[in-house]
């Protein structure tokens, strides 16, 4: 307000002062146009005088500054009172606490007088700081060290609030009052008594007071549910992902192939190599490690193992002491086998257990034609025997006539075919009773009586043999033969064609499907339509093969053209199921009645005519002094052929036409049949007449046989080994009585000894060689023994000659005394000369 | 090269041996006493094994080297001397088990 004043009433009394340069920049900058702490004063020349403060003499623009003494001012106030020019100010000077006031000159009228008054002693201070700074500055500028040594480090000065602690305050815990400090405790008093002393508590009931119990209910809490505003997650930066795809063009598929050949040298550069020094050396270094390593194997073969090999003969418990052939079961019928013999024994190829037997009866043949009426009530048999029942057999199969050999179809076993005595073939057909046989594992017997199959097909009689069929065979289910003789394969997989043989000479394919209707005259067809028709079913005899009955004719024949027809007794081949046409052996052995062995090819030929024709048998062997009665191939080697006739038996091998390569010695009795052991390569086994039976083990004796065991008194009439299972081999032996005993085989004769096969080959090719040697060594002993006789004749002519020239030279002399000589001038020379 | 024919002789008429064979570096059959095409084939298998087995051997210890092969089977036994630039391929049966 003052200052407000002191711009109105200050008079510009300084005119002609220099005006001053405003440093009153230090100070702040006022609203009113001054600050406060200054007052705008107009001083009159006399004052000017007076206080020594006059325009351009003691206050200059430089120096516009003048100290002024308070007592100064108070005198010149109290002198002039109302006309000082200081009475404005009068009461700012008399509160003004120092002695000693500033007065400047103001001589560019800034505050709108010519001088002013500071009023205050911090306005003075900053009036004459500045100075003091501008001085400083100066100095600065002349010499800046000095100001740095000069500068003041700041003063602390007292915090001045502007109510930022407020939220602090807020937030900070401080005692509400103050805390109670130790001198002043509480005190906590009881009565004496209750110190120590028991307690006793009771239960009081929470509901009975109110209050007792302070419930704190559950209650929604609308915090729970608030929900989350802000979150906090955390990014990644990736790069851009892109995902293209491309499909390449889907060609057709070619076939693409290299063809390429090893890199070779040529013959010089081989040559090249083989010469150069390199070579010498290497092979000079390696021979030395190579023969080391050869030498090694020639010693031993490390890698051979001692332990198995010798570990490979053990057997069972009772080792090589029990190799007897045990009785296991033997089958008698009384009521069918009395005065009859077996013929044939077969297994079921599939029912285990299951053996069938052919009586027949034992007479001669004057026997039967007188016997004849009897033996047609007696019809003939054969037997089924299963091991669960040895008293009575399963099944009977009625017969025509007695029948020598019989069958089971191999791929259908309930299809048997037998031959018979009169030359027919007959069929049987036994599925209807095949779960009888089959079920005769179980103990089931309800029905005792023994069921008769009669026979379901038979052959026509003037299209049969002429004589008894002595053997029939199946051929394999993968062959047939067609009506020419052709083998061909058979795409049925089943066995259709038999062939049989009798002493007519004649072999004969049989051919079970039904003939083709190719041309049948109208008349058979009406006849056969109406045959059917009573005929059906008699004696529940299936119908399987009626196309066949009474008319079945065979395929084709066979009759090998033998020089002196001798007759045919029983070929027997073995063929191999799996083989193919082309490797089928056609070639097989006959054997006529009186021992002699033929070995023939059966195929058909045609001759110029166009006629076909049986060839010419290729090879005749006599080796046996009787009847041949087997023809045996060996199951593990497909050309070795066992024969068994009168006191001997051979073993053949084919391709060897020289004669047998084994043959035995005769034995004390006639060989009645003989049979390959199923198991070993080296086993077979011989019937004798009284009942014996051989074992002969090729590998260990040659001579004879190496085990003899009795089996029955009468003579053995057919052997044949089955194998049941791995632990069980059977061997059926039937006897002339008519009796079929089973026998074990021991483990001595069924497993085959290690490498036996090989062994047994190797033997055999031995006795090729052997014969080879001696046929060799025959040769070579004809060829000897004619030049030796033509020697001995030479010899003999020479000496003859000799012995005639002698007595002519006597005659000579005993003439010569006579003159004869002139007679006979011309006999004289002759004769001397023959001397000579 | 009187000398290498006779020991290769020598080898070639040990008990059993079968076949002998002589390949330079690169497999390329030199000389050999088995038919050609079977030459080839062992000398092109065997070259691959030895290489094999020598990179083996190598790798296990650098300072190692192979300096025989022998490859035992059920019917015989192949030995191979390899070398800087030949190797000797040799076959032989070693002894037969005694028969029956």
């Amino acid at each position: 307000m003052s200052t407000k004043r002191a711009k109105t009433t200050a008079s510009v009394g300084s005119k002609g002062k220099d005006p001053k340069e405003s440093e009153s920049s230090a100070g702040s900058v006022a609203v009113h146009g001054h600050p406060d702490d200054i007052c705008p004063l107009t001083l009159t020349s006399a004052t000017q005088e007076l206080f020594g403060c006059r325009y351009d003499g003691d206050v200059t623009r430089d120096n516009p500054y003048k100290i002024l003494r308070k007592e100064d001012i108070l005198q010149d106030l109290r002198n002039r009172a109302a006309v000082s020019d200081f009475s404005p100010v009068k009461q700012l000077v008399l509160a003004y606490p120092e002695d000693e006031l500033l007065l400047v000159y103001d001589r560019d009228f800034i505050y709108g007088s010519s001088f002013y008054l500071v009023l205050t002693v911090e306005g003075k201070d900053r009036h004459l700081m500045p100075i003091v700074a501008e001085v400083g500055e100066e100095a600065l500028e002349r010499e800046p060290s000095d100001v740095f040594a000069a500068q003041k480090t700041p003063e602390p000065r007292p915090w001045i609030s502007l109510g930022s602690e407020q939220e602090i305050e807020e937030e900070s815990v401080t005692d509400s009052r103050p805390r109670v400090k130790t001198p002043k405790c509480y005190e906590i008093s009881r009565v004496r008594r209750a110190f120590g002393a028991p307690v006793f508590f009771s239960d009081r009931n929470a509901a009975e007071t109110k209050d007792g119990f302070i419930e704190c209910t559950p209650y929604q809490d609308k915090i729970f549910s608030l929900k989350q505003m802000e979150r906090h997650c955390g990014v990644q930066a990736i790069p851009n992902c892109n995902s293209s795809s491309t499909q390449t063009p889907w060609t057709y598929p070619k076939n693409m192939c290299t063809q390429y050949e090893p890199r070779e040298f040529s013959k010089e550069e081989k040559e090249n190599c083989l010469q150069s020094e390199e070579l010498k050396h290497f092979i000079s270094l390696a021979v030395s490690r190579l023969e080391v390593a050869i030498q090694q194997n020639e010693i031993a073969d490390v890698f051979f193992d001692d332990w198995k090999a010798l570990s490979e003969d053990d057997g069972g418990y009772a080792g090589k002491a029990d190799s007897h052939l045990k009785e296991y079961q033997s089958f008698t019928d009384l009521h069918f086998s009395q005065e009859k013999t077996i013929s044939n024994i077969s297994w079921h190829p599939t029912i285990s257990g299951v053996i069938a037997v052919a009586m027949t009866e034992r007479l001669s043949f004057e026997d039967r034609i007188n016997a004849s009426t009897k033996l047609l009530l007696n019809p003939s048999l054969i037997l089924f025997w299963s091991f669960s029942d040895p008293i009575n057999p399963q099944l009977l199969l009625e017969c025509p006539d007695d029948v020598f050999s019989f069958e089971f179809c191999p791929s259908d076993p309930n299809i048997i075919v037998g031959s018979c005595m009169n030359g027919q073939v007959v069929l049987w057909d036994i599925s209807a009773h095949v779960e009888r046989l089959q079920g005769t594992r179980s103990s089931d017997t309800r029905d005792n009586e023994t069921s008769v199959v009669r026979y379901c097909a038979v052959s026509s009689i003037e299209h049969g043999h002429k004589a008894p069929v002595t053997d029939i065979q199946w051929l394999p289910e993968t062959f047939e033969v067609s009506r020419m003789g052709v083998p061909m394969e058979n795409k049925s997989g089943m066995c259709v064609q038999i062939v049989t043989c009798a002493p007519d000479c004649c072999l004969m394919f049989w051919d079970i499907r039904a003939p083709r209707v190719a041309f049948q005259n109208m008349a058979d067809q009406r006849k056969q339509k109406v045959e059917e028709k009573p005929l059906e079913n008699p004696d529940g005899v299936p119908n399987t093969f009626k196309h066949l009955n009474l008319t079945w004719k065979p395929l084709f024949r066979v009759c090998p053209r033998l020089v002196n027809i001798p007759a045919i007794h029983s070929p027997n081949w073995g063929l191999n199921g799996s083989q193919t046409p082309n490797l089928f052996s056609d070639n097989l052995f006959f054997l006529p009645q009186d021992g002699e062995l033929v070995y023939t090819d059966w195929k058909l030929e045609k001759d110029d005519s166009g006629r076909l024709f049986s060839v010419k048998p290729s090879h005749r062997f006599t080796i046996h002094d009787g009847l041949v009665n087997t023809v045996r191939r060996s199951p593990f080697f497909k050309d070795i052929v066992l024969t068994v006739g009168g006191w001997t038996f051979a073993i053949w091998k084919e391709g060897v036409m020289n004669g047998p390569i084994i043959h035995s010695s005769c034995s004390q009795r006639k060989c009645t049949v003989g049979y390959w052991s199923q198991s070993r390569p080296a086993v077979f086994y011989i019937g004798k007449e009284d009942g014996n039976l051989e074992v002969w083990d090729l590998l260990e004796k040659t001579h004879e046989p190496s085990q003899t065991q009795n089996i029955t008194t009468a003579p053995i009439t057919c052997i044949k080994p089955w194998i049941i299972s791995s632990k069980q081999h059977l061997l059926a032996v039937s006897d002339h009585l008519g009796t079929l005993h089973i026998l074990e085989i021991p483990w001595t004769l069924r497993s085959p000894c290690s490498n036996e096969k090989l062994s047994v080959n190797k033997y055999f090719e031995k006795e090729v060689d052997r014969l080879v040697y001696f046929d060799k060594r025959r040769e070579m002993r004809t060829k000897e023994k004619k030049n030796m006789d033509a020697e001995e004749l030479r010899k003999k002519m020479v000496r003859q000659r000799s012995q005639i020239s002698k007595w002519i030279l006597i005659i000579i002399c005993l003439v010569g005394t006579y003159s004869v000589v002139k007679y006979i001038p011309g006999k004289l020379y002759f004769f001397l000369t023959y001397l000579d | 090269m009187a000398e290498v024919e006779e020991t290769l002789k020598r080898i070639q008429t040990h008990k059993g041996v079968i076949g002998t064979i002589v390949v330079n570096a690169e497999g390329i059959p030199i000389r050999t006493t088995l038919d050609n095409s079977a030459t080839v084939q062992y000398a092109g298998l065997l070259h691959q094994l030895t290489m094999k087995a020598r990179s083996t051997v190598r790798d296990i210890d650098p300072q190692n080297d192979l300096t025989f092969l022998r490859i035992r089977s059920k019917k015989h036994e192949i030995m191979a001397a390899p070398d800087k630039e030949y190797m000797l391929i040799v076959i032989q049966n070693p002894s037969e088990q005694p028969q029956d």
